[in-house]
């Protein structure tokens, strides 16, 4: 399988290095500071593909904390605000659209 | 049930071990992801969107009262309180953590439950009726010859990296609820001429990108030669299967490229040097596995007692459920209940920890301690008695398990969709959910009949849409959900794929279209008893295209 590191990226907008934590899975994001964290509005934002090779290459040597790592669209606001991309990154942000059945 | 021995047990509780030793490495960095990721995949375990899922197999569906208290108790230790029963006879926990998965394996172990061979490029868990057993219209129970193929096929070191995975099915009824001609392979029980039982050895069947109606390249093969037969037709795919496309790699497309004839001939040369070996099923091993089943101490009862027949005369609702839910079973005074898990606006096929506790609580008490799981993700008990049937759908009533819409419009089958799967390209479970609020009104559900709506969320096809009665697949079209639509799909023994009815529709505008389509069946069927798969055949797809895109 081709290493994300191997893919030439094309990146027509802002776009941010997003993966699962090791542990549990959970969605992380990858931040200025070579850190992950779970909120979004955390995450570095870079535009160019230079930036998001950099960025993808810090976040994929980290192997022992985040999984599968890639580089996903996000939307800024004026605010600076971030938004996901796109549909599958909004259910990756925000959890399923669903009520789960077994919340008590 | 079939009882495990030592050697099962060890299997399991081994395998539990290895995998506490893989985690520990894995969380330590002593193995990279690249390492770790098969390993976890033995074992079922997937990265899916939001967390871990773990899939533990439930072999031909068959599960005791006291496997489903597991179950229970992973999905409320480990995970986030309920599971998820899939169309292959399996259940899914969506939020299960890593650290915390050896903990839980060791749990599943102690019940006999495993993820072995739930993924990976390996022969998955071998599925079956789940009715078997118990049903009038079998030739004898198939979950014996699925025990002896998942015992021989269970870390088969040959089989271990096929070219892609592989899935089996058996039936040995007439109706086939196994879906046996959608399967890699499906072996169909039956006597022939002489009297004698043996199978009927269908291959390269399959859903998906590329979907096949398996063809049938044995029509009878003695009950002996299953083992060397199923073994030779593995060597073959392994052989020739191939391995530089993975979307060319499953058997049915070199079933397709070679043709069943000149597949059989290839099968056949490998067979013949094999049948009259080790692989040659002694009675007595047969015998031997069958031991292990053991089965209900029916009473003498008669059918319909004077208290169900009062009960079906006084409750209307108790009638109505008694008429959809309830089946003949092989022992008089006795009778097959499904449970249905589609309630309105839920998702399909999921269950709370609660209900998993209460289901087993009412196995032991009405069940002889026994549930299945079928491939319409719905639940059964095999073996209740007829006079406690009131009891028990008072029961499940009030668990929310006696929806009385077995096989009707709103017993969907679905697969999890963009919601938890990072393959889908749209979302399945809120299109079921929409489609069971529009068609809740239950006296227009049973006046429709037979109907069956299948959804998957990309082409991978896990919710079988290509043979439901109306099928819908999820596409993604510039970042907007859309589906496809079929009809005319069918699973049973008369499998065919359903036929495209036209351009992809709005994910908004799902639900109408469906309505659409159940509206114009409704006026070109000809007789109440037409079902919907009868209208589309008589008719065709060119009226239920003309209304669903007249006015689109």
């Amino acid at each position: 399988m081709t290493s994300p590191l191997q893919q030439k990226l094309r990146i027509t907008g802002p776009v941010v290095v997003t993966a699962n934590r090791l542990g549990d899975g959970a969605v992380i994001y990858r931040t200025g500071g070579g850190q992950w964290s779970t909120r979004l509005e955390q995450a570095e934002v870079v535009t160019t593909a230079a930036a998001a090779t950099t960025l993808l290459a810090g976040a994929t040597a980290d192997d022992i904390n985040a999984v599968g790592a890639y580089v996903a669209p996000v939307r800024q606001h004026a605010d600076g605000g971030l938004q996901p991309g796109n549909l599958r990154e909004a259910i990756r942000h925000a959890g399923p659209t669903i009520a789960l059945p077994g919340v008590i | 049930m079939y009882l495990y021995d030592d050697l099962d047990r060890t299997l399991v509780t081994e395998r539990a071990a290895e995998f506490r030793d893989q985690v520990a490495r894995r969380l330590s960095g002593e193995l990279t992801e690249d390492e770790f990721k098969p390993l976890r995949l033995m074992n079922g375990i997937y990265l899916q969107l939001h967390a871990y899922m773990l899939r533990i197999a439930l072999p031909y569906g068959s599960l005791s009262s006291d496997q489903m208290r597991t179950l229970a108790h992973v999905a409320r230790r480990y995970d986030r309180n309920y599971g998820h029963f899939t169309t292959r006879q399996n259940i899914q926990f969506n939020w299960i953590k890593l650290a915390e998965l050896p903990d839980a394996m060791d749990d599943l172990a102690r019940a006999g439950l495993h993820g072995m061979q739930t993924s990976g490029n390996c022969v998955r868990n071998i599925t079956t009726d789940q009715w078997a057993g118990v049903a009038p219209d079998e030739i004898e129970d198939p979950r014996v010859w699925a025990e002896i193929l998942r015992q021989h096929l269970t870390l088969h070191p040959e089989f271990s990296f096929l070219p892609r995975k592989f899935k089996i099915a058996v039936t040995a009824a007439a109706h086939d609820r196994a879906a046996i001609r959608v399967h890699d392979i499906g072996l169909r029980l039956h006597r022939n001429g002489a009297g004698e039982v043996g199978f009927e050895v269908v291959v390269g069947g399959g859903l998906g990108r590329t979907p096949f109606i398996g063809k049938t390249i044995k029509p009878f093969l003695p009950k002996r030669d299953v083992l060397s037969y199923v073994e030779a037709v593995l060597r073959t795919y392994n052989q020739f299967g191939r391995r530089d496309n993975i979307y060319k790699a499953r058997i049915k497309i070199l079933v397709h490229d070679l043709g069943a004839e000149a597949f059989a001939k290839e099968v056949d040369a490998e067979w013949q040097p094999i049948k009259d070996g080790p692989l040659a099923l002694d009675p007595a091993v047969v015998a031997a596995v069958a031991g292990h089943f053991r089965y209900p101490s029916y009473e003498a009862l008669s059918d319909n007692p004077p208290e169900l027949a009062k009960a079906r005369a006084s409750d209307r609702r108790f009638a109505t459920w008694f008429a959809n839910s309830v089946t003949n079973h092989k022992a008089p005074g006795y009778a097959i209940v499904t449970l249905s898990l589609k309630p309105e606006g839920g998702p399909p096929g999921d269950a709370t920890a609660e209900q998993m506790d209460a289901i087993a609580d009412l196995a032991d008490r009405y069940s002889f301690g026994e549930i299945r799981v079928g491939h319409e993700q719905n639940l059964v008990l095999p073996h209740v008695a007829q006079r406690d049937l009131l009891a028990l759908w008072k029961a499940l009533d009030a668990l929310g398990l006696a929806t009385p819409n077995v096989g009707l419009v709103s017993d969907i089958i679905a697969c999890p969709g963009l919601d938890y799967c990072s393959l889908a390209n749209t979302r399945s479970i809120p299109v079921a959910q929409e489609l069971t609020r529009r068609f809740r009104d239950l006296d227009l559900a049973q006046s429709l009949g037979r109907l069956h709506i299948n959804i998957s969320g990309c082409i991978n096809a896990c919710g079988h849409h290509h043979v439901g009665h109306i099928g819908l697949l999820g596409v993604e079209k510039n970042g907007e959900e859309f589906f496809q639509v079929t009809i005319g799909g069918q699973a049973d023994e008369n499998a065919m794929l359903g036929t495209l009815i036209g351009p992809a529709v709005p994910y908004a505008q799902v639900a109408d279209v469906v309505e659409d389509i159940v509206e114009a069946y409704l006026e070109l069927r000809t007789r109440p008893d037409e079902i919907f798969l009868d209208t589309v055949k008589r008719v065709g797809i060119e009226p239920f295209r003309e209304r669903v895109y007249a006015t689109r």
